[in-house]
């Protein structure tokens, strides 16, 4: 059984003008101790799929369809309390700002002590204990001094380092990053990925590791999910995503990205832009900027179907 | 100094006032302090090429940028604008409308009460350069179309655009009072990968039709590798490595141009594990003495950490390292 199974997730914001579906059919699994990467353009509905999953859904935006199960028990309808109580200890989240995360008020032991007592049967002095051994793991130096100090006395790498400590001090079984490292320069970045990486191969923990940067889940996931319009266009092993992509939206976008390696005269551009949700054409929502559409993809909705090694919601494949 | 560099700087560097108020600093006897945002800096650029000045956060590229099109003055060195000292020729109109500047975020760069004719129209009026109404509304519609827009976008409003579409308008804008040198700071960080794509591409066709020269500001070393002819690489408001891009990428000098080549997640790397490099960018406000780089260099020796490096020719590139220097690299 999978940890993590949405099934059909359909998430709308009704607003004057109408209902704004923003997920609309989305369904994807991941196993214990794997990595699942999710890409997507701005508004491709990558965060708010990460945030359904906790149940932090901003009103008026619910979840008006599908399920999602942890463990095989639905949590997409549970109460605020229960909630409560499996974000933090089941689910982990990193965000992209690590200072919207941390509380600037409170020292950052407080705040991992906090997290772990209120998870686990921790007595003060072993909480602390752990928090520095935390600490100490996700490489602050002198983590038995700086362990009293607050947020704004850490630089923006050791930051989203405590935040880190932050979403895995309790343990959890499924860990949601997203973009968690796009607020930091290349060189910190690099640290922060290697970090994430071996801290949730240790504690054999699963991640959804939410990013528009394919670079990062290249090096990162072991499969991936393209998110295209408030659906899933395809997914797969990373490998194959990124070398064969089943999509024309996957290779079309693996084409845009300038490489270091050489360099080209023109790079592969999609025309157009992604549809507004309050305008999405009819079909195939790729559509209109597909190279290879045809007449069905101007009328029938595709769902994912096989392709390959991967999954692609593209009638190409059918 | 030819005349054959469309932008050159001399030595130049830029100092930012960073005291407290005068009250303050006079209660806690603290002297002023000032941050060395540029140091030294000195490059130039050949007309119809691109340089690229690429570095992380904080090292200084931006306010080169600003320095380039006369929005700061220089603290020390000089900026000369084809031979001209920069303010100089910036006090003629003539002079001036020749340069213009891209910036980074397409949202805040388009004021949103004007519609695009107006934005884009607004250098035409400036520079008076449409002599009747008419002619000048022919040239903003020639403007969009030559960035992608139809005229009928014209009357629209700045929030009707997607960011792709906007950073269309701002190069519109730019190119409205007929420029040879563009400053572009980060003209695509805000946008999309396959957005991204169109507008390097765009700029790319607009530089060969109308012989533009570029100075392109980024933090992507794979989209300067994508554009630049030529290259410095800045750390702590130096340039550590400069020279022709193709040389840099083939072979990298500078240990700090190594570790950012190192450290950016490629698509051909799937799956592989690397050694991160240890260490943050210290505070420009007290950079370490010597190499600023040497508190992160596996090169370091104690050289590095009291005699700051000048730069070495290797080749066509220019290092400033002094293991470079000392062939010490390994």
């Amino acid at each position: 059984m999978a940890l993590l199974d949405v099934r059909d997730l359909v998430v709308e914001f009704p607003t004057r003008r109408g209902v704004l579906r923003a997920l609309d059919g989305v369904s994807f699994s991941i196993e214990k101790g794997e990595v699942l990467g999710v890409v997507g353009e701005s508004g491709a509905g990558k965060s708010l799929t990460g945030v359904s999953i906790v149940g932090l859904l901003e009103r008026p935006g619910h979840i008006a369809g599908g399920q999602i199960l942890l463990d095989g028990t639905r949590i997409d309808n549970l109460p605020a309390e229960p909630m409560r109580r499996i974000r933090g200890k089941r689910i982990g989240m990193i965000f992209q700002d690590p200072l919207t995360t941390l509380n600037p008020l409170y020292t950052i032991g407080r705040q991992l002590t906090e997290t772990m007592q209120t998870h686990l049967p921790l007595s003060d002095a072993d909480a602390r204990k752990r928090a520095i051994g935390w600490l100490d793991r996700v490489g602050i130096p002198a983590a038995a001094q700086r362990i009293d100090a607050y947020p704004h006395e850490f630089s923006g790498g050791q930051r989203q380092r405590v935040v880190i400590a932050l979403a895995l001090c309790a343990e959890p079984a499924l860990v949601i990053a997203d973009e968690p490292t796009t607020a930091l320069d290349v060189s910190i970045q690099a640290q922060i990925i290697t970090l994430l990486k071996d801290l949730t191969r240790d504690e054999h923990t699963a991640v959804m590791l939410i990013t528009h940067d394919m670079g990062v889940i290249a090096e990162t996931a072991n499969r991936v999910a393209v998110m295209y319009a408030g659906r899933i266009a395809e997914i797969g092993p990373v490998e194959t995503v990124i070398r064969h992509p089943a999509h024309p939206y996957t290779e079309g976008l693996m084409a845009s990205i300038p490489s270091l390696e050489h360099r080209v005269a023109r790079l592969r551009q999609i025309d157009g832009a992604m549809p507004r949700l309050d305008a999405l054409p009819q079909g195939c929502r790729f559509h209109p900027r597909c190279p290879k559409a045809f007449d069905r993809c101007r009328t029938d909705l595709p769902d994912l179907m096989d392709a390959g090694a991967t999954r692609a919601a593209c009638w190409l494949h059918a | 100094m030819s005349t054959r560099h469309i932008l050159e700087t001399v030595s130049l560097s830029h100092d930012f006032d960073v005291s407290k108020p005068w009250l303050q600093r006079v209660l806690a006897r603290e002297p002023r302090r000032r941050l060395r945002a540029v140091d030294d800096v000195s490059f130039h650029i050949e007309p119809g090429t691109t340089f690229a000045l690429v570095g992380e956060s904080g090292c200084g590229k931006s306010t080169i940028a600003r320095l380039a099109v006369g929005l700061y003055d220089p603290t020390e060195g000089d900026i000369l604008f084809e031979g001209q000292v920069l303010s100089d020729a910036r006090a003629k109109p003539a002079t001036r409308r020749r340069m213009n500047m891209i910036f980074q975020d397409p949202y805040a760069s388009l004021n949103p009460r004007w519609r695009v004719r107006d934005i884009v129209g607004e250098p035409i009026r400036v520079f008076g350069l449409g002599e009747r109404p008419n002619e000048a509304r022919a040239r903003v519609g020639s403007l969009l179309a030559q960035v992608g827009l139809t005229v009928s976008d014209g009357e629209k409003y700045p929030h009707e655009f997607s960011g792709g579409q906007r950073q269309r308008i701002s190069i519109a804008r730019a190119l409205a009072s007929e420029p040879d040198f563009l400053v572009c700071d980060e003209p695509t960080s805000a946008l999309d990968v396959s957005v991204q794509a169109q507008i390097l591409n765009l700029m790319r066709d607009l530089q060969q039709r109308l012989g533009l020269t570029y100075l392109f500001i980024s933090h992507n070393l794979a989209v300067v590798r994508h554009m630049a002819d030529r290259l410095g690489v800045m750390y702590l408001g130096r340039i550590v490595e400069r020279g022709p891009a193709e040389a840099i990428f083939a072979r990298p000098l500078h240990p700090y141009t190594r570790l950012l080549l190192d450290a950016i997640p490629d698509l051909e790397q799937i799956g592989r594990s690397r050694k991160a490099v240890g260490g943050e960018l210290p505070s420009p406000i007290a950079p370490p003495p010597g190499c600023p780089f040497h508190p992160r260099c596996p090169l370091a020796n104690d050289r590095c950490r009291v005699e700051k490096p000048g730069h070495t020719p290797v080749g066509d590139v220019l290092v400033a390292c002094h293991a470079v220097a000392e062939g010490r690299t390994g």
